[in-house]
């Protein structure tokens, strides 16, 4: 049995803000195993994203953990001091986000980018060894090393992307959170973008937090994946059987509901009603007011997660 | 006992002190500029039910009286209250000011949103002439119309609404030509509204925001143009009762150990204009969108 | 076919639009820069039928719905509702004419007034096309806004954009675009903005809708899965140009443009076990200021010959309805 990587037990954060107390991620627990991906999926406002923003400690204020562990090989990233945070990023875990265009910064070559990142962890280090580096890891990603001295912009959009994913591995981190790191390309640059992930996987040993709203993409690139709604855990299973055999009825919904190219399927299931609302959720089970199979006990205390059938789902028909 | 006067009160207050809470010093900066402003519109209006004499009362009292019992601003040369004078000032000063407003915004708002919707060489003269009147100084400006045109109530009100007017086009053009680019302006055009439509339902309510923080200044700032107009000696005859007038007419007096007629047009001139610039910078505060911070 | 089969027709619409240079620099080149949104499109869409246009961003998909409408001028070409030319009519006759032709947005947000009801919005085109008095107009608003599932009507026409859900909001920028009865509908990307679980309800609606008010649409989409749900014929475009077209149906069973055959291959599959078997092409959309000669996919195609890039390739019948501009593939 491979070790964890990362726990997160219990976690709750929060957002306060002047209408209320937005409950953004509610008492989600799970583990990353060594050398797997991870799909963290759900629609917009399921917590996902806030989720891997806590694990670095990148909540933008008012957004505060409330409760709750995040344990990196052992290692409490909750309480851990500042300095040994600031080392933690990009050394041991680094982070990639949706949009490259603001994630790089217009005014510094992607040489400099590289230099940046690498001189903050290890002082001292000369410029030509980190160039050499820079050029190396841009061998990985397929792009020319004569580029180094260019600027985002003269690039296009999925070669940022596989910038972005260069900086966040120069220093060999072995976890890597990945915020919706396709949403914003083009298809055929996604699938290309996902191949990259994939080799780069192997080559660095990495272990990938993929968190997207696409189902289609958390498909090809996880080997187990959790379903979020509305700040809760509410499926986790490898992508397999949660696939082929959802236990949750927001799952069921979710994936009946979602165009299969492949596929084919008549009719596309549609799901009554909207998202909760995070200030107030309904009691209970978060997802109840919508859900087909609702019972007396869904409206009145949360479901805890059962195992269901080799995976686990939080639904009191699994009791 | 809910529906008791007290208790309303109990509530209005209590609402007052919660937007206090909320929004900070802002909020009774807005207050303080609203209840200032108030109190001085109101006088206005009583004007000749609180006058204790009649603002051109020659015999109300000695000549050059200090501040008594009698006279509480004292008398002037030409032996009238102070008070009363002061008092029914009011109405001059806050008419020219608020019509003065008016008159610029509803210009200056029509001809920005036309000029920023039509773009060409209509928007382009246009912003060339509202720019370079937005550069003179305004008060020079303001002299020049004045003493362009004959002396008299409306041609101070004119003066003082000319110089405005590129202030409300430039913000008004600015806004129309961001939203022009708006979607919803698109879908409107999509739908096959008329130009005209556009600019009134589409365009118009949101522009209209902004530029009532705009007013408030704009009132507060015409106040100061016109009581230098009026002290400068430009424009009004002795018939109309006006704090800019009896403030020139007070510094003749200042040497002489006469304090009183100089100093109370000027205090309720800087009180009043404080007013409205503290009710604008209020206004311009909550009416942002802040952040949600705690 | 006949002649009235044709409700829209885009005859060689060509777009381009200018790049601002500075005067310097355009004293020293000698062509002005353009970007090239459109190149000689042309295709019609049937009564009645769903046509996709679909393609990657920079494709001119977009650039095509705003034209089809008369929402920007072309550079060249024509487009023609029920055989009249929407170019050449006077613009108060073209403004009368868009109750007959209407646009739903991608962003449904964006595109309603924040300061108008919802009400008011959904109404707003039935007060410039007719003459109905305003409770006539409120009847009918509140009979479109059933039909879409804003239900109660009365409850949704009081509120505001910001106090309603998005899929709320999309269904009210569809009541707004049927209110006046149209004949043909572009969609541009209407699901991409919303949550995934609402995007089935948006697709069912529309094609309930289309049956029930006998509509015609160009459904504009950059994925194809969806496309597969509600089009009968799709187009494939890329830099400015249809490289395909057909009955959707035997476009994605049996694709003959390379660049197709991709787009098809590269949609992520929600199903972890199938894994891709067709090789993706290498690099990415090149510039449209400066488009590939010849076909312009050419760089990136695994087919290509020395010919292609040379002469741009027209398109040509593979059988049927079934269209393609790949004279390489056309002959295996």
């Amino acid at each position: 049995m491979k070790e964890n990587v990362l726990e997160i037990k219990n976690l709750h954060v929060q957002f306060p803000i002047h209408i209320g107390t937005v409950r953004a991620v509610e008492d989600v627990s799970l583990n990353l195993r060594k050398g797997e991906v991870m799909g963290l999926v759900g629609e917009s406002g399921c917590g996902k994203s806030t989720l891997g923003f806590s694990i670095l400690r990148l909540l933008r204020p008012p957004g505060k953990i409330t409760a709750g562990e995040i344990n990196y090989h052992g290692r409490n990233i909750g309480n851990m001091p500042q300095k040994e945070l600031l080392d933690l990023r990009g050394r041991n875990i680094s982070m990639i986000f949706q949009d490259p265009l603001t994630s790089l910064d217009p005014l510094y070559t992607i040489g400099d980018q590289f230099l940046e990142t690498l001189r903050t962890h290890e002082k001292g280090i000369k410029k030509k060894i980190a160039l050499e580096r820079a050029a190396d890891m841009l061998k990985n990603l397929g792009i020319s090393p004569n580029r180094l001295s260019e600027y985002p912009h003269q690039m296009s959009g999925g070669m940022r992307q596989r910038i972005m994913i260069g900086i966040g591995l120069i220093l060999n981190p072995d976890l890597l959170i990945a915020d919706e790191p396709t949403t914003a390309l083009d298809v055929i640059v996604e699938a290309q973008f996902l191949d990259l992930l994939n080799e780069l996987r192997e080559k660095f040993d990495l272990t990938i937090m993929f968190i997207t709203h696409n189902l289609g993409v958390v498909a090809q690139a996880s080997d187990r994946i959790t379903v979020m709604y509305g700040g809760r855990m509410v499926e986790t299973g490898t992508a397999e059987d949660v696939f082929a055999d959802p236990k949750h009825p927001y799952t069921q919904g979710l994936l009946a509901s979602v165009p299969n190219i492949k596929l084919e399927q008549p009719e596309l299931q549609t799901m009554p009603g909207a998202p909760p609302d995070l200030v107030n959720p309904p009691p209970g089970c978060v997802f109840h007011p919508r859900c087909p199979h609702v019972m007396d006990i869904c409206k009145q205390e949360v479901p805890k997660s059962f195992r269901a059938n080799g995976h686990m789902s939080a639904c009191w028909l699994y009791k | 006992m809910k529906h008791s006067p007290t208790a309303a009160m109990g509530r209005v207050i209590g609402g007052f002190t919660g937007m206090g809470r909320k929004y900070g010093a802002e909020w009774w900066i807005l207050i303080i500029g609203a209840l200032i402003i108030g109190g001085i519109i109101l006088m206005a209006l009583l004007a000749p039910l609180i006058a204790p004499y009649g603002p051109h009362d020659q015999e109300a009292g000695p000549q050059l009286a200090p501040p008594s019992s009698e006279h509480l601003m004292g008398t002037d040369n030409l032996q009238r209250d102070v008070l009363s004078r002061i008092i029914f000032g009011a109405r001059t000063i806050l008419g020219v000011a608020i019509l003065a407003a008016i008159i610029s915004s509803v210009v200056g708002i029509s001809l920005g949103m036309f000029s920023g919707y039509s773009g060409g060489a209509f928007d382009k003269t246009l912003s060339l002439i509202m720019d370079s009147v937005y550069s003179f100084p305004g008060l020079i400006l303001a002299i020049a119309f004045a003493a362009m045109l004959e002396p008299g109530i409306m041609s101070i009100t004119i003066a003082v609404a000319v110089i405005y007017i590129p202030t409300y086009f430039r913000l008004v053009r600015g806004q129309t030509l961001t939203i022009k680019e708006e979607l919803y302006v698109e879908s409107a055009r999509a739908i096959g509204a008329p130009n005209l439509v556009i600019l009134g339902k589409y365009i118009f309510p949101n522009v209209i925001a902004t530029t009532a923080v705009v007013f408030t200044m704009n009132v507060g700032d015409a106040i100061m143009i016109e009581a230098a107009l009026t002290y400068l000696g430009l424009g009004l005859p002795p018939s109309i009762v006006d704090w800019g007038m009896d403030l020139a007419m007070g510094k003749k007096y200042l040497p002489s150990g006469q304090w009183w007629l100089i100093t109370f047009p000027g205090v309720m001139i800087s009180t009043l204009a404080l007013g409205f610039t503290m009710l604008g910078e209020g206004l311009a505060e909550i009416l942002n969108p802040r952040l949600l911070e705690r | 076919m006949r002649p009235m089969d044709k409700l829209l027709e885009v005859k060689n619409v060509t777009k381009h639009y200018p790049v601002d240079k500075g005067a310097l620099a355009k004293l020293f080149t000698k062509k002005p820069k353009v970007v090239h949104a459109m190149d000689d499109v042309s295709f019609f869409i049937r009564k009645g039928e769903v046509l996709g246009l679909a393609g990657e961003s920079g494709c001119g998909k977009t650039t095509t719905g705003r034209l089809a409408l008369r929402l920007q001028d072309p550079t060249a070409g024509d487009v023609l509702f029920k055989g009249q030319s929407i170019f050449a009519l006077p613009p108060e006759k073209m403004r009368q004419l868009r109750s007959k032709m209407q646009i739903i947005f991608q962003d449904p947000f964006a595109s309603l007034s924040p300061r108008m009801s919802i009400g008011k919005s959904v109404g707003h085109p039935l007060e410039i096309h007719s003459d109905l008095k305003n409770s006539a107009v409120r009847d009918r608003c509140l009979e479109i806004m059933e039909k879409v599932g804003l239900q109660p009507a009365e409850f949704f026409a009081r509120k505001y954009p910001h106090q309603i859900s998005g899929g709320q909001r999309q269904r009210v920028v569809i009541a707004r675009a049927l209110i006046t009865r149209p004949e043909f509908v572009v969609a541009d990307e209407p699901i991409a903005m919303a949550d995934v679980s609402v995007r089935a309800m948006i697709l069912k609606l529309m094609t309930q809708l289309k049956e029930e008010f006998d509509l015609t649409y160009l459904f504009i989409t950059h994925d194809l899965a969806t496309a597969k749900y509600i089009c009968d014929r799709i187009a494939i475009m890329y830099l400015g140009q249809i490289l395909e077209i057909g009955p959707l149906v035997e476009v994605f069973k049996n694709p003959v443009h390379p660049y197709t055959e991709s787009l098809l291959a590269a949609v992520p599959v929600p199903d972890p076990k199938f894994r891709r078997q067709h090789p993706i092409p290498k690099g990415e959309i090149p510039n449209a200021i400066d488009p590939p000669s010849g076909c312009r996919f050419h760089p990136r195609c695994m087919y290509a010959e020395k010919r292609c890039a040379l002469e741009a390739p027209g398109l040509q019948t593979v059988s049927g309805d079934h269209q393609v501009a790949c004279p390489v593939r056309m002959r295996s």
